[in-house]
């Protein structure tokens, strides 16, 4: 009991001298209310569902709509609210995807090696050798444009990180005695590597998740602004502020608010990420 | 020397099996377009027994296998295709549009790397205070900005508010109709300076502002963070100490010791960078009317024009693994620890 207290009383010091991750952390869970309690909080959840009222076209913000209304009269912060659902089931979505990917495929590169290791690495490689966005670009492309294809898109580039990380993680897993006494009792070895080996590492897997989480909600925004991504009506932040484009000169508030909106999702992610990274690097631990 | 030419052939195997793959992965992706082809060539309402001749132009009509052989047996005379609405030869448009997109990137490029190591070794000299603290939230709003959105405000405060930069485009046009640029390196700014065109240079100049700026934000939080972390790190290491009890003069350890050995990693994630703007110039480009590959790419993107996808994310898979050669082979002349 004693150990946890000064474990917490470590967590709360951190934090203290980490501001910025604390903003994170905050910026995440905000984000994460909003999209759970989004129907409640919008003051017209209809038009964030995407009906439109053509007689209260871009208005500019007031206390009806306080971040003012788009080009089709609905109410954007009601929008931006909704938005945050898209964004982060889709976000989820590839890093679910990725995991199952990558995930099974690192564990049986480290634990059967040999020519299944090279095989499984090389075309990993291959993957990590080309800018991610370019190849989801082009494949999004390809596929025809829209958000399950846009999130197939991204997975495609990514799922390689994940392997590479569990693959080093079975590696040193599998010199370890629990490993050995189960294979010397005679456990299959798709049971162990599924059973023993997967649950030890989950913890790496889920900061790799966190920091992956912010590039993702932004890779995905930025597919929906080039019109790869979610497609009107759909209140997607990316497709917000590409409707809002050209309206910029006279109307910002339609592009503004979507893009802060972004930010703040993103740079909560990556504030959180950055203070984890800060804590797992032994070197700079003091 | 043959330790250089064992690593430089190495990678160049190993781009070669990448652009093997990458050939076979968007030769495959552009078999499994949903639309036809043929049809996107033709325009709308195409006649069935044109659309049959297209086909068996095109080599739609025989196997699979035969057609990926043709495929690679065209890119490596260097044809990658003819846009679907332009019908244009998708190589010579590249060729046209390169120059402008690298102008925008070798910009931004400069603009990371300078705020990114300033903002970084400042970071590092005062870690874990205000001015860390700062840099810190600077480096990773950087890298947590929509860039098109950067764009799109800056368009707002620049041109609508303040009025003092132009929207878009590379020049202005009445500028370049009376005082024409000669085209030497295809870079107006560079070619309006070497010509001594000083009204069209500096047109040029002030249309590079907003899009370079825009682009380098996400370069300058890599740059800036990875300065800042290497930094912190060589600091910990016993040559700094050894620095100093020896008694040098902390401006003099931090310039000469620690930020040449800080730099390999800089460089590394900057070469990184680098390459991945040739994606932000998709978004960039757009916003800034900026006539390069990036506004290419977009229009074809929206026509599903797929030749042109392809040949561009042929070019830019070529173009970051050439980079990151080059930067490594770079950061061996910086530090010649390492043993590439």
């Amino acid at each position: 009991m004693g150990s946890r207290v000064s474990a917490f009383k470590r967590f709360l010091h951190f934090f203290l001298k980490n501001p910025l991750t604390l903003f994170g952390i905050v910026l995440v869970f905000l984000f994460l209310v909003i999209a759970l309690a989004a129907p409640v909080l919008a003051p017209y959840p209809d038009q964030g569902r995407g009906e439109s009222l053509m007689t209260a076209r871009l208005q500019a913000p007031s206390a009806e709509h306080l971040l003012g209304t788009d080009a089709l009269g609905r109410d954007i912060l009601s929008r931006i609210l909704f938005g945050s659902r898209v964004s982060l089931k889709a976000a989820l979505t590839v890093i679910l995807i990725v995991i199952a990917v990558g995930t099974p495929l690192g564990i049986i590169a480290g634990y059967v090696g040999g020519v299944v290791d090279d095989v499984i690495m090389r075309i990993s490689d291959l993957f990590l050798a080309f800018p991610s966005l370019l190849l989801a670009v082009a494949i999004v492309a390809a596929l025809g444009p829209n958000l399950t294809n846009a999130m197939i898109a991204l997975s495609v580039p990514w799922w390689p990180w994940y392997t590479r990380i569990t693959r080093s993680q079975t590696l040193s897993l599998k010199e370890r005695q629990f490993v050995d006494a189960a294979r010397s009792v005679g456990v299959p070895a798709p049971k162990i590597m599924f059973r023993h080996i997967l649950p030890n590492c989950i913890t790496p897997v889920i900061v790799q998740a966190t920091l992956d989480m912010g590039y993702i909600i932004l890779a995905l925004a930025g597919l929906s602004f080039l019109g790869l991504g979610s497609q009107p009506p759909t209140a997607d932040w990316g497709v917000m502020i590409s409707e809002g484009r050209s309206f910029i000169l006279t109307h910002w508030w339609i592009s503004t608010f979507p893009g802060v909106a972004i930010l703040f999702s993103v740079l909560g992610f990556n504030l959180v990420g950055d203070g984890i990274a800060e804590v797992m690097n032994p070197k700079r631990r003091r | 020397m043959i330790r250089y030419l064992r690593f430089i052939t190495k990678r160049l195997i190993l781009l070669l099996f990448v652009l093997f793959g990458l050939s076979l992965m968007t030769f495959l992706l552009a078999r499994v377009v949903p639309s036809d082809p043929a049809a996107t060539y033709l325009g709308p309402r195409p006649q069935p027994e044109q659309v049959e001749r297209i086909r068996a132009q095109m080599g739609l009509d025989r196997p699979l296998p035969v057609q990926y052989a043709l495929y690679l047996r065209d890119l490596l005379s260097g044809d990658f295709g003819t846009s679907l609405s332009t019908h244009q030869p998708v190589l010579a448009s590249i060729r046209e549009y390169l120059p402008a997109s690298l102008e925008l990137m070798i910009t931004a490029m400069a603009i990371a790397l300078a705020v990114g190591l300033f903002l970084g070794t400042l970071s590092a000299r005062h870690e874990n205070t205000l001015i860390d603290h700062t840099g810190r939230f600077i480096a990773i709003t950087g890298v947590s900005l929509p860039a098109f959105w950067l764009g799109l405000l800056l368009q707002i405060l620049f041109f609508r508010v303040l009025g003092i930069l132009p929207l878009g485009g590379r020049i202005d046009t009445m500028v370049s109709l009376i005082h024409p640029v000669k085209t030497i390196t295809g870079f107006l700014c560079l070619d309006s300076l070497l010509t001594g065109n000083w009204t069209a240079f500096r047109s040029a100049l002030l249309h590079l502002i907003l899009p370079a700026c825009t682009l380098a934000a996400y370069s300058i939080g890599i740059v800036t963070r990875m300065t800042r972390s290497s930094l912190l790190e060589v600091a910990q290491e016993e040559f700094v100490t050894a620095a100093r009890a020896e008694g040098f003069s902390e401006r003099r350890i931090a310039g000469k010791y620690m930020l040449k050995n800080a730099l390999g990693p800089t460089f590394t994630s900057a070469g990184l960078a680098f390459a991945s703007m040739l994606t932000g110039t998709f978004y960039i480009e757009a916003i800034f009317y900026w006539p390069g590959l990036g506004s290419y790419t977009a229009n074809a993107i929206l026509s599903i024009d797929y030749p042109v996808i392809m040949g561009v994310t042929l070019l830019g898979a070529v173009f970051y693994v050439v980079v990151n050669l080059l930067v490594d082979i770079l950061i061996s002349f910086i530090d010649p620890r390492i043993r590439i």
